[in-house]
């Protein structure tokens, strides 16, 4: 499908070093995109002998509208000075009536009137009539069209062949560019998605290898064939006559002069337009998300008039950049118009100094258009190159991104089925960033078998524990160890195996209930899922819902989030690990319902050392140990009773729910 | 699509017409140009002295046309985009101010994202097609008129070529057109999956790396990529094959009128020779400006069907009906405070199941009123009907003695005040984001300060620029917890008779809470307060407590009362707190 020259014109930061990035990328297909490149050559070159044999094609059939003059003057002196007497030309005899026939005709003739003339000329007897009649090379004219037929042909044909191969290629490195950013998210730290936004992740998967693509298969190739076309026909024209040659480009050139102008004008309102798009969508999608705000707060009028200066301030540059856009068509077609017109004068001059014949001009008459539009072409190509070059380098970039640590030189492993769940941290130290540290010095050793809290205020480092713990980043200094051996000589996968984690985001994906549930442990039975589902009490729901375990699970309101949260209960039920992780999991599901779910972990947690994480007091109350933080640090541990009798931060945070407020 | 160009005003029709005037200029004048080639032609196969002058004077006329045509072409181009750009301004502005009027009732049945979709893409397709299609649609049909009439009378010969190449690129395009369009849905539905799934793997990586379950997703992602590579490929290929046919049908066309007039030329008398060059030469550019003009239409029935799509797509949103329609009591009130159900039952439009049952109770003014039960129990849905996001199926909601579907939305907001359990932030700085809309008296930098303290949001005093710090699209710079106190500070500022709280203190932490909740009393003495809230500690001090199970009403009182008389607030309360705690509470 064509596109519409409204995408953003995007400058890459170093255009030479995205693209040579861009082929050495495209090694793989090297052989391929050579032959391509050749093929479309070839077709361009092909056009542009074409117009060469069709001028031959013309003067061919100009012989055939002249008639043969010196003929006609030989008889005519002929005739006048041997009127009556034998005339043997060629072969053919003139009759006595055929010459006085003639003469009765030369006689008759208006000078100044052409069509007079030629009309006279018709009437000739017959043997002087195929004397001079305009002689044309039947065999010449099928030569030169079955030649003309195999240009035609063959250039399709190479054509479609290099569209062929190109769109293939395009694909395929699209495809396996895709395939790369999906790994590569799945190899980078978690640290690099919390200063990355998924839309620009998103968008340079979709978007930009989109544009890459595309203009792989479109641009890359119009670049090659209309420079092509450009410099061929420009060889083609200084081959063919080089006055012509100057007066065509000489024409042109001021075109061009104006056009880069325009171009250069034009980008101003394209970057400009993008900008305000941009922005303009982001104010509705910000607007259209959070509405009820302006619904209860009377925003109406205030969020109206933001969104009129925003509309208003695209109408300007919308509409200059259509216009501009929309110019560069008939622009260009009257800088071809006036090409063609001096082209023709000054091959009018040159023809009747004899110097040209009418052909040279027709074939200037093509090679005029073959010239100037592949340079509104390669315009167009030279700015999508460059948008291609933007799209690799932010392609590149991410795919350049530093991976997590190798973990070849680890030979340790913790056997699933034998892992005890001795639990410590040392004088653990992390910080996001370098600059600020929110685990400042935390230590605990959790026993096996012991469910263990964590709380404290927001911001103050639970979370980050989990993800420590989990091996998704990298602590600073300390160590954590299980059953002793530092979490800095397992593996990431051999961690995450010990571990079932539930989080508070109920992340379940397109699919069905079934799949969401069992999720990558594809050996679990239907009978094992409804039995975890049974647990935690979600095997009624799933009865209710039309397909049961096949109902397909998306985004809609059927299933409420306390539900979801549910499934992703189950879901970690299923993978039956040594380690529990409970990371504000049940903070969606009403007390009640949490209660039971809790019931049912307990029952499953017995022997396995758990670590909860909630803002809900009422969940952790039986915790075997509580630890209790506060701006990364371990304030306070001990259970519900010993924290009480404290009668420190966990004590008052715990009573502050019942402090009257009166 | 007709139905959208109704938002055409008179002025705009007289654009058009205009557009159509010019563009009717501008193909004469550019079909007048072969004529004066083919004078060329002649003037340079006569061959007579005074040739040259003769051609520089054609030359000169041809070139005045081409110009005049230029122009004419280009104040046409600049009127349609005038006229598509001012169109999807009005329509855009159209379509935001519809779906500001959305109640969440709409906003559901088309989905947020939809709806973005249909203000943006869906309103640039249609501009697209104004844009290029005015200037097309009337130039191709007056193009290809105009240029058949000048031809139509030549050679019965050239004619057939003609037409044989149209049919013969028609049919190409359409048979590759109606192969390839119902794909390009496909791919779009694909294009949407392979987001879908990589979305899934940004959102979930925390849970799919502790699952290790990265294969998992890989398979699912190059399955999704797999198919949607096959797809484009075999699109892609398709439509490959359009370029070379369109070339080589028009230089075909060039070459087979070239061949059939050498024929022609051969068996005619001297006297029709030449005129029947010059013909053949004018056929060749008449005859391409034809084609021409079909590859238009051919564009235009390509972009069209997608354009006809997005422009139902947007009637839909222009046509949907409102169901909470504004009242027009605007006056002060006599009673102040008070918030009245009566008999109030609510369903969706399309369920069975009423989400509300007979629910009927008072809250008089300075009364603070909380609503427990378990998910799904209806209370958020209760507290909606207030401000009315949703609007009561049977029963009255009445504040300050009058039913809120007679108040103006802006006299109804200002006398309630509703905080979400989402806090919405939006872009700028945080005081844009507290004194957001209109209320009852103008928001001073003192009300701002005041607000601020009671919502315990004292962080903002420890921001870079303080008021003035700028907040991210969608407050990411903000934590949940900070974006929750400054849009609790948003309605205090505002000053409502009347507070709803949606679950707005669960994700706060205890202390936050009890704090927030302490300064507002204070600071709000006459102030109604509704609470919906999960946790006991927060509504125990409530004055009167209403438990929902169901939809249904099932006990009201206070925290001591239902202890005693209420089993499912017994439930709730011990699932959270001990017997004993709860006693000495």
């Amino acid at each position: 499908m064509p596109r519409m020259n409204s995408r953003v014109q995007e400058k890459p930061k170093n255009l030479f070093g995205s693209l040579s990035k861009l082929f050495k990328a495209l090694k793989p297909w090297k052989v391929l995109i050579i032959i391509s490149v050749l093929l479309a050559i070839i077709s361009s070159v092909f056009s542009i002998i074409a117009p060469n044999k069709l001028s031959d094609l013309t003067d061919e059939i100009t012989e055939g509208i002249k008639p043969n003059t010196d003929k006609l003057m030989e008889i005519n002196s002929l005739i006048t000075t041997n009127y009556g007497g034998p005339i043997v030309i060629d072969g053919t005899t003139i009759t006595i009536e055929d010459q006085t026939k003639y003469l009765e005709i030369v006689s008759t003739i208006d000078m100044n009137d052409r069509n007079d003339m030629l009309s006279k000329f018709d009437k000739l007897p017959k043997s002087i009539y195929n004397l001079v009649k305009p002689k044309m090379n039947i065999d010449n004219i099928k030569a030169i069209a079955l030649i003309l037929i195999i240009l035609y042909g063959l250039s399709a044909i190479f054509s479609y062949i290099q569209g062929y191969s190109m769109t293939t290629i395009a694909n395929k490195f699209a495809k396996k560019l895709r395939s790369d950013i999906s790994n590569k998210i799945n190899r980078l730290p978690l640290k690099f998605f919390d200063s990355h936004e998924t839309g620009d992740i998103l968008s340079r998967l979709t978007n930009d290898v989109d544009t890459m693509s595309f203009n792989l298969s479109q641009s890359l190739v119009s670049l090659i064939s209309n420079l092509t076309l450009f410099l061929g026909s420009l060889v083609m024209m200084f081959y063919t006559n080089y006055i012509m040659a100057f007066t065509a480009i000489g024409a042109s050139l001021f075109g061009f002069l104006f056009m880069f102008i325009m171009l250069s004008k034009s980008q101003k309102y394209f970057t400009r337009k993008q900008k305000e798009l941009g922005d303009l969508n982001g104010y509705i999608e910000e607007m259209y998300s959070g509405y009820i705000v302006t619904k209860t707060c009377n925003g109406e009028k205030e969020t109206r008039k933001e969104f009129d200066k925003l509309n208003n301030g695209l109408y300007k540059s919308n509409m200059m950049s259509q216009f501009l856009s929309g110019m560069m068509g008939p622009f260009m077609g009257f800088i071809s118009n006036f090409g063609y017109v001096a082209v023709c004068v000054v091959g009018a001059l040159l023809v009747s100094k004899n110097t040209i014949t009418f052909g040279v001009i027709v074939a200037f008459m093509i090679y005029i258009r073959l010239f100037t539009n592949p340079l509104n072409q390669i315009a167009q190509a030279m700015t999508s190159m460059q948008s291609t070059a933007a799209a690799s380098e932010r392609v590149f970039e991410f795919l350049e991104e530093k991976e997590m640590n190798s973990q070849k030189h680890i030979t340790k492993k913790l056997d699933k089925n034998k892992v005890k769940g001795e639990i410590v941290f040392d004088h653990v130290k992390f910080g996001y960033d370098e600059v600020k540290t929110i685990i400042k010095d935390f230590s605990a050793k959790v026993k096996p078998g012991e469910k263990v809290a964590i709380v404290g205020p927001t911001g103050a480092g639970k979370t980050t524990m989990v993800n420590l713990l989990m091996k998704f980043y990298e602590i600073n200094s300390g160590n954590i160890t299980i059953d002793g051996v530092s979490i800095n000589d397992l593996t990431r996968e051999n961690i995450h195996e010990l571990f079932c984690m539930v989080l508070q985001d109920t992340w379940l994906f397109e699919g069905t209930v079934r799949d969401n549930i069992r999720y990558n442990n594809l050996k679990v039975t239907d009978d094992e899922i409804m039995e975890v589902c049974k647990i935690v009490g979600v095997d009624h729901f799933i009865k209710s819902l039309p397909h049961g375990l096949d109902s397909m699970i998306e985004d809609n309101e059927a299933i409420s989030s306390g539900q979801k949260q549910l499934f992703t209960i189950a879901r970690g039920m299923i993978e039956d690990s040594p380690f529990l992780i409970l990371d504000e999991a049940t903070s969606n599901v009403d007390t009640r319902t949490e209660e039971l779910v809790q019931k049912a972990m307990d029952k499953l947690t017995v022997g396995r050392t758990s670590f909860i994480i909630a803002h809900r007091l009422s969940t952790i109350k039986n915790a075997d140990l509580i630890l209790v933080m506060k701006d990364g640090n371990i304030v306070e541990t001990g259970n519900h009773n010993e924290l009480m009798k404290q009668n420190g931060f966990y004590a008052e945070l715990y009573n502050s729910q019942f402090e009257k407020i009166n | 699509m007709i139905k959208l160009l109704k938002n055409f005003k008179f002025k705009d029709w007289l654009i058009v017409l205009m557009c159509i005037l010019l563009t009717y200029i501008n193909v004469q004048l550019e079909l007048k140009i072969p004529d004066y080639m083919s004078e060329i032609t002649t003037l340079i196969q006569t061959n007579s002295s005074t040739m040259s002058h003769d051609i520089l004077v054609q030359g000169m006329w041809m070139t005045l046309f081409a110009f005049g045509s230029f122009i004419c072409a280009g104040i046409s181009i600049y009127f349609a985009s005038k006229l598509s750009s001012s169109f999807s301004l009005n329509v855009r502005s159209k379509i935001f101010n519809k779906v500001e009027s959305f109640g969440i009732e709409e906003m559901k049945k088309f989905s947020t994202p939809s709806l973005i979709t249909r203000t943006t893409n869906d309103i640039t397709q249609i501009e697209m097609l104004i844009a290029m299609g005015l200037h097309m649609m009337l130039r191709a049909p007056i193009m290809c008129t105009l240029a058949i009439t000048k031809i139509v009378n030549k050679s019965i010969e050239w004619s057939m070529l003609l037409a044989g190449c149209i049919v013969l690129l028609l049919s190409v395009i359409l048979t590759i057109l109606l192969i390839v369009l119902p794909k390009f849905k496909i791919i779009q539905k694909l294009i949407d999956r392979i987001n879908g799934v990589t979305r899934e793997n940004l959102t979930g990586i925390r849970v799919i790396r502790a699952f290790n379950a990265e294969k998992f997703q890989r398979e699912r992602f190059e399955k999704a990529n797999d198919d949607l590579t096959k797809n484009q490929l075999f699109t892609q290929r398709s439509l490959a094959i359009l370029s070379p046919v369109m070339n080589i049908v028009m230089h075909g066309l060039t070459f087979g009128i070239y061949i059939i007039g050498a024929y022609l030329i051969y068996n005619s008398m001297m006297s029709e020779k030449i005129e029947l060059f010059s013909n053949m030469v004018v056929f060749t550019s008449y005859g391409m400006q034809v084609i021409m003009s079909f590859l238009m239409l051919a564009f235009i029935f390509m972009i069209g069907p997608r354009a006809a799509i997005s422009a139902s797509r947007i009637n839909e949103v222009l046509d949907e009906d409102i169901k909470i329609k504004e009242g027009t009591y605007n006056k002060d009130t006599k009673e102040h405070g008070t918030v009245e159900f009566k008999n109030v039952s609510f369903k969706y439009p399309d369920a069975d199941e009423y989400i509300l049952e007979n629910i009927s109770f008072k809250v008089n003014k300075g009364e603070t009123v909380a609503f427990i039960g378990s998910t799904g129990s209806g209370k958020s849905t209760l507290i909606n009907l207030i401000p009315r996001l949703y609007d009561v199926t049977s029963g009255e909601v009445l504040v300050d003695g009058i039913n809120v579907k007679e108040y103006t939305f802006k006299n109804l907001n200002n006398k309630v005040g509703y905080i979400p359990q989402k806090a919405v932030m939006f872009t700028g700085t945080v005081k844009n984001n507290i004194t957001y809309g209109e209320s009852s008296k103008r928001v001073s930098e003192e009300d701002i300060n005041e607000a601020l303290k009671v919502s315990q949001a004292d962080f903002v005093k420890k921001l870079d620029k303080q008021l003035d710090s700028h907040v991210a699209r969608g407050g990411t710079n903000l934590s949940g917890g900070q974006k929750q106190r400054l849009s609790i500070a948003r309605t205090i500022a505002r000053h409502p008779e009347i507070f709803i709280f949606d679950d707005t203190f669960s994700a706060l932490d205890y202390k936050t809470d009890l704090n927030l909740r302490k300064e507002l009393k204070k600071y709000t003495k006459d102030s109604t307060n509704l609470i919906v809230a999960q946790r006991i500690g927060t509504i125990m001090n409530a004055d009167k407590i209403l438990v929902l199970d169901n939809g249904k009403c099932v006990g009201v009182g206070t925290h001591k009362e239902l202890l005693k008389s209420c089993d499912v607030y017994k439930e709730i309360a011990l699932s959270q707190l001990s017997e004993e705690e709860l006693q000495n509470a």
